[in-house]
């Protein structure tokens, strides 16, 4: 149970970072990334995964 | 481009300091306040060049590119694409550090003596980013305390920050205010991130229209100066700008400026790719024309990236790239204090040109208004050469007096020192409506083709300053022989 961040798509803005409740997300290399261990899609914290509500480029999505 | 930079050395060596009439003209040495503002405005804004018009002839303003992040989404914006050779906001091609930030200013100021202005624009938002913004502006405030601070904001978490600005002396804020209805700002802002949520429709816009207009109230209660920044979008909120004119006037805007629409499809946008178009040049000056008499209406605005570096009509980011940084930089504050004692006497000197010329075109009798270009690289003089010229700065000249009404982009027509008349074409369409061009220098081939397309261009009052060159013009097109003698 983890969101992840599409490298594709991923502008590197870092407004997921510092939304994120978990301290899930980190930048590494050129863009952002999602530690699945410690991401846990924001339940009980907010009503929807906060990454996935601020991201501009539509780059998160549930980890498959 | 090396041709846009403008040393030093090229504005102080300027000829015809020394021109004659000083002795009879009132304002000759004066502190070029203008009438219609309080000196204690003056003072805030004469150094900074997107706040004074007079101001822009003379610094410079850099932006670093600390903010990446946006706490909204506009229709106009896409911050995915990035392309050097774009002048845009919300465009970088590199995001900085505070630490990186702080070296680059540095630099800068060493290499630039006319900067003064130290701006955060993004490429998000200043106020989502706020721990970067105030991380640099504080450790730029310790190496040079002299320089000016200034944010651009969507204004969505201004309220929450107004304290914190006013205790870091930041005391100009541009806020981008696009409608005051809540259902037009539903057409400009799909949504907002807000209180943890992300919000659409008019709800999203009455949330952050209303935050916009408490965090101007709120700035201005506080001396703030405020600039209002609106994209005009044709057929979208157009016909609503007067409203959104009348609405940031009343909570004591400063200035207001009213920006076309940028609209390609190649930058990725929602208005680029559904082909909302922007408006014209003259769809623009119109509406703006219309404005005119309320908040002070800005002109001179070139829309610039949130790196840009240097006077507003050039940018020179490119020059200061991080890898072209040296590892340490020292400040040394003397370029910029000789520049300042410079542009004091210079500015002197050209009020009492500039009320010569308001005399010239007072003269004329008959109601005749005319745009005319100018070619420059700073200073407040004509003094680029036509075929260097990548922008024009367009004054309309008529017997109320000579005022800068706006600038036209071009690529520059000579690349290497031929022209090519393959460019001319799109120089031509850029210069429509304008009637005189003027210009450090010409060459005959632009000359004719220019001409043959209805538009003089000369460079018979190279180096002057602006206003008394169009003066010259005018007077001698419109004036009767003896009014201008």
């Amino acid at each position: 149970m983890a969101m992840s961040i599409n490298a594709d798509d991923c502008t590197a803005c870092g407004a997921c970072e510092s939304e994120c409740p978990s301290k899930a997300i980190r930048f590494k290399g050129a863009v952002y990334v999602i530690d699945p261990k410690k991401c846990t899609e924001c339940q009980g914290a907010a009503d929807a995964p906060q990454c996935d509500e601020v991201c501009p480029s539509g780059a998160i999505a549930k980890a498959a | 481009m090396s041709s846009q930079i403008v040393s030093l050395d090229s504005l102080m060596a300027s000829p015809s300091r020394a021109r004659g009439g000083c002795a009879s003209s009132t304002s000759c040495g004066s502190s070029a306040l203008p009438a219609d503002i309080e000196p204690a405005v003056w003072e805030k804004i004469k150094d900074h060049p997107c706040y004074s018009e007079e101001a822009h002839h003379y610094f410079a303003r850099m932006h670093v590119a600390v903010a990446p992040a946006c706490n909204i989404q506009c229709n106009y914006c896409n911050r995915k694409y990035d392309c050097s050779n774009e002048s845009r906001p919300g465009v970088v091609s590199e995001r900085l550090t505070p630490d990186e930030a702080l070296r680059k200013v540095v630099a800068v100021a060493a290499a630039v003596p006319e900067l003064s202005v130290l701006g955060i624009a993004g490429p998000g938002d200043a106020l989502a980013n706020w721990k970067n913004t105030r991380a640099t502006f504080e450790a730029v405030r310790k190496a040079i305390p002299d320089i000016k601070f200034c944010i651009s904001t969507n204004g969505l978490a201004l309220p929450d920050h107004v304290d914190e600005i006013a205790d870091m002396a930041i005391d100009h804020v541009t806020i981008t205010i696009n409608a005051v209805d809540p259902e037009i700002g539903a057409k400009i802002y799909p949504w907002i991130f807000f209180d943890h949520k992300r919000r659409t429709g008019p709800e999203a816009a009455t949330i952050l229209l209303e935050r916009q207009m408490r965090g101007l109230e709120m700035l201005t209660a506080r001396s703030i100066l405020v600039k209002v920044n609106s994209v005009m979008i044709p057929g979208i909120n157009d016909d609503h700008l007067p409203e959104v004119n009348r609405a940031v006037r009343a909570r004591g805007a400063f200035l207001h400026n009213i920006m076309p629409l940028i609209s390609d499809p190649a930058h990725g946008t929602h208005f680029g790719l559904t082909g909302q178009r922007g408006p014209t040049p003259a769809e623009l000056k119109t509406l703006q024309d219309r404005l005119d008499g309320g908040a002070k209406l800005m002109r001179h605005c070139r829309q610039c990236r949130a790196d840009a570096i240097g006077l507003l009509g050039e940018d020179r980011g490119q020059d200061f790239t991080l890898e072209k940084l040296p590892e340490t930089v020292a400040y040394d504050p003397a370029p910029r204090q000789a520049y300042r004692a410079f542009v004091a006497a210079e500015r002197g000197d050209r009020d009492a040109a500039r009320d010569d010329a308001l005399r010239s075109v007072g003269a004329v009798a008959d109601d005749v208004r005319v745009l005319v270009a100018v070619a420059t690289k700073g200073g407040a003089r004509v003094n680029e050469h036509f075929g260097h010229a990548r922008e024009f700065q367009v004054f309309e000249a008529g017997p109320q007096g000579i005022v800068l009404v706006g600038h036209r982009k071009v690529d520059a027509y000579c690349m290497g020192g031929f022209g090519e008349d393959a460019t001319l074409g799109p120089t031509i369409a850029a210069l429509t409506g304008i009637d005189t061009v003027l210009c450090a220098k010409v060459g005959d081939c632009p000359r004719e083709a220019l001409l043959d397309a209805g538009i003089t261009v000369t460079d018979a009052h190279a180096y002057d300053y602006i206003e008394t060159a169009i003066g010259k013009v005018y007077a001698e097109r419109f004036g009767r022989a003896s009014a201008y003698a």
